[in-house]
């Protein structure tokens, strides 16, 4: 989203927004260069490989790929945002994967009541890690650990592999695509454009960024704080069970593990700072998260196409991740001075 | 006064203070620290609710117990931090909580609007309402904290030292802010140290001692210095520890020294002598303690035996300091009285770890205390050990930042006495005190701040009356 609006006065346009440096103040912006840049060096290094980094086929895998992590990470930035976190979501895509996949158990008919199901089931577990951060006053970290494990509890307990069956016609949710873009990614991207709508245009989303930003001030306000943080917890569990969905259809049936062996929940959070959401709250912004994905994503075709080992690549996104933090608290330190 | 009259009557739990407020008037609250001028604000606020007395607004009486029924009341108020969304733009700031919306959706365009259109009537438009608020120097984010409270409709604003944060010059714009909501007849309640602005601004000035209301006062009724009585006036009937003969070596001596939040420091410490540091909020006392120990040090000026650049080397130096907040920064809450006092001991290699249990027991902390959580400690016990925590590396130089703040009467004379104690032993000691009698009656000089500069030195046994007059910048 937009944040740095238009200034009203040109005197001051000149101070804030002077030459192209000022223009990187924002880190939305320094991502998007920053993709931009790892595309150009990688396209680069994978030429002089003897490949082609840009082919259809790679373009849509990285769409593909980033999909059910965009989704989840657009859940968490909203979290994020007010000041919270959540790290059950990996467990609930692999709780709403299973309960996808057996209610359909192959049939037609049973899609909806499924898709209804896994709504259901996710506000549900939004609402109980709310109500724990918010009433019972446990910190986020702890309290949406806590139900995770919960939720992986009772899914151990009752699955010891892949189980239910997702019929042909849900599976277009996860394969087909309309010229280069995969189904998956338009549902990535209207997530993303709800999210991105309602938090510049909403009074929910204003208050979003209130309480994350300073929860006293936003108290004294006359805002209710603690409704703020309950809401955005289960709109960040219906991001997650919107991933359980996608990956149910892609995988065909619904998997125990499919969350976590993922790394949703950690994935997820890394992806929303890698956009400049301040992981304090209050800054920050949906525009940022889609790039942090895409950025993650870009990086795995690029060493998939040089067949990089896998151990380096964690290597490499480890140090971006670090380096990407390091520099928006550079950047802010020295706006502030 | 015409126009709306607003009174709070008989707000007792400051034992029976009276105070009304007519519209367009600026009325000001002095009185020293501590002598009830937060939790009255409070009460106005709907932060506290008062346990006795009741509370007018036009004639009605109300019950502000929340600060949301007293925002509604049209009450409005301008804390000294400033309660603002840095990283949201004025627009947004001003209407949080309360944005417009437009079928469901927030109206930004309107909420801009009616932005743009109070800072114009304001006359005050160095920035629009799309501008960040962290942008924004701190005088101006003043203006979007009184622009919030005119978009309330508020009818009283109340302000909590609105100047402490402001550099001189700044502080020209909030006088024509406030003057622009006396035109508007929105009534004031102006708190402040500072009597140059009381008289600059109010109307009327009430003076509060203790938690009761010393008298309320139309400005041209009254002299600074009968102001500064009034708000004083009590007698030194306290025992303080006697002073000790002389003064010996210089421990340490600043030369013009400053940061960004001083200038021209010139001070001497003496072996043997406890210097007071004097002035109100704001003033530098704390920066000066933080400078000297190397917490936030100094960038100009000279300093000797050297000027330190970091806490180590001020510690290295031996130079301690027992800072203002000590659940914050003194101690661990949550280890154990031993383990605290040995905080310094196990920093530095000078630190005397086996004799922390003799010291404990001297300031009265028996050994079976000693392993107990410091925060069960009472305020009073826990000064002893940040003290302790100091004494093991037997500092040349001791820094105290109010050590007497929140401790009951028997432990305060307790740490005086040991104060005294340990400068007799050839300590320099500066201590920092809002409260003007013990300050006095502890220093042997009182070097009084204001503006980050040295006000003037009184001698030992100056009267209150000249540290404060010094302190406000009332020429004497």
């Amino acid at each position: 989203m937009d944040l740095r609006t238009r200034v009203r006065r040109p005197a001051r346009r000149s101070r804030a927004h002077g030459g192209l440096a000022a223009h990187l103040r924002e880190p939305t912006q320094v991502v998007f260069l920053a993709l931009l840049g790892l595309v150009a060096v990688g396209w680069a290094l994978v030429a002089f490989d003897g490949g082609q980094l840009l082919t259809m086929e790679s373009v849509v895998g990285i769409q593909q790929r980033s999909a059910a992590l965009g989704i989840v990470a657009i859940g968490q930035t909203l979290v994020i945002l007010a000041g919270s976190l959540d790290l059950s979501v990996a467990y609930l895509i692999s709780l709403t994967s299973l309960v996808a996949a057996e209610i359909m158990a192959g049939q037609d008919g049973n899609i909806w009541p499924a898709v209804t199901a896994v709504l259901v089931i996710s506000s549900l577990v939004g609402l109980v890690n709310g109500l724990v951060i918010t009433r019972l006053q446990v910190h986020a970290f702890i309290a949406t650990l806590g139900v995770g494990l919960i939720i992986k509890g009772i899914v151990d307990h009752l699955y010891d592999g892949p189980a239910g069956e997702v019929p042909a016609s849900f599976q277009v949710l996860g394969y087909s695509r309309v010229g280069p873009i995969p189904v998956s990614a338009m549902l990535w991207a209207g997530v993303a454009v709800v999210a991105w709508f309602l938090l510049s245009r909403t009074r929910l989303g204003y208050r979003i960024y209130a309480v994350g930003g300073n929860e006293e001030v936003a108290r004294l306000s006359g805002v209710r704080t603690a409704r703020v943080t309950v809401i955005t917890h289960v709109l960040c569990s219906l991001c997650a069970g919107i991933a359980g969905l996608l990956l149910a259809a892609r995988l065909g049936a619904g998997t125990p593990t499919v969350g976590t062996d993922g790394g949703y929940d950690l994935e997820s959070i890394a992806a929303v700072v890698l956009g400049g959401t301040a992981l304090a709250g209050g800054k920050g912004g949906v525009a940022g998260t889609v790039g942090g994905v895409l950025l993650l994503a870009v990086l795995d075709t690029i060493f998939n196409q040089l067949e990089v080992n896998s151990f380096a690549k964690d290597v490499v996104r480890g140090v971006v991740i670090v380096i990407a933090v390091a520099v928006y608290a550079r950047r802010g330190t020295r706006r502030s001075a | 006064m015409r126009g709306i009259g607003k009174s709070f009557l008989g707000v007792r739990v400051l034992s029976g203070v009276d105070l009304d407020v007519a519209a367009g008037e600026v009325h000001a609250v002095v009185g020293e620290n501590g002598a009830g001028k937060s939790t009255l604000m409070k009460i106005i606020c709907g932060v506290h609710a008062p346990d006795e007395g009741t509370i007018e607004i036009d004639g009605t009486p109300v019950s502000l117990g929340h600060p949301l029924e007293a925002q509604r009341s049209g009450i409005a108020i301008i804390y000294q931090e400033f309660n603002l969304l840095p990283e949201r733009t004025v627009a947004e700031n001003v209407f949080l909580g309360r944005e417009p919306v437009r079928r469901g959706l927030v109206d930004r365009a309107a909420m801009e609007e009616a932005t743009a259109r109070l800072l114009d009537e304001l006359g005050e438009d160095p920035f629009g309402p799309r501008d960040l608020v962290k942008r924004l120097p701190v005088a101006q984010q003043q203006i979007v904290e009184i622009v919030k409270a005119l978009s309330m409709n508020a009818r009283l604003v109340v302000m909590d030292e609105p100047s402490a944060a402001l550099a001189e010059h700044e502080v020209e714009l909030l006088y024509r802010l406030i003057g622009r909501l006396r035109e508007r007849g929105v009534a004031v309640v102006y708190i402040s140290h500072r009597l140059r602005e009381v008289f600059d601004l109010a109307d009327r000035v009430t003076v509060l001692k203790d938690g009761s209301r010393v008298t309320t006062l139309p400005i041209g009724e009254v002299t600074p210095d009968e102001l500064i009585r009034l708000m004083v006036g009590r007698d030194l009937g306290t025992y303080f520890p006697p002073r000790s003969a002389a003064a010996g070596e210089v421990r340490l001596s600043l030369r013009g020294a400053g940061n960004d939040k001083l200038r021209d420091i010139d001070l001497e410490l003496r072996a043997g002598e406890i210097v007071g540091i004097a002035g109100l909020q704001g003033s530098g006392r704390s920066e000066l303690a933080k400078a000297i120990f190397g917490a936030e040090p100094f960038t100009a000026g000279e300093m000797t035996p050297s000027r330190p650049r970091s806490v180590r080397e001020g510690v290295a130096m031996g130079i301690g300091l027992v800072t203002e907040d000590r659940k914050a920064e003194g101690l661990v809450l949550r280890q154990s009285v031993r383990d605290n006092a040995l905080l310094v001991a196990r920093a530095v290699r000078a630190g005397n770890r086996a004799g922390v249990r003799d010291l404990l027991e001297r300031v009265r902390l028996p050994a079976a205390r000693q392993e107990q959580e410091v925060r069960y400690l009472s305020g009073g016990n826990q000064q002893k050990v940040v003290l302790v925590k100091w004494m093991t590396m037997a500092p040349r130089v001791l820094l105290f930042d109010e050590p007497t703040r929140g401790v009951d009467v028997g432990a305060k004379a307790a740490i005086h006495d040991l104060m005294r104690e340990l400068a007799n032993d050839g300590m320099a000691i500066m201590m920092i005190s809002s409260e003007l009698p013990e300050l006095i009656g502890m220093s042997d000089r009182v070097v009084v701040l204001r503006d980050g500069r040295i006000a003037g030195t009184l001698p030992a046994g100056a009267s209150e009356e000249a540290v404060m007059r010094l302190a406000a910048g009332e020429g004497a």
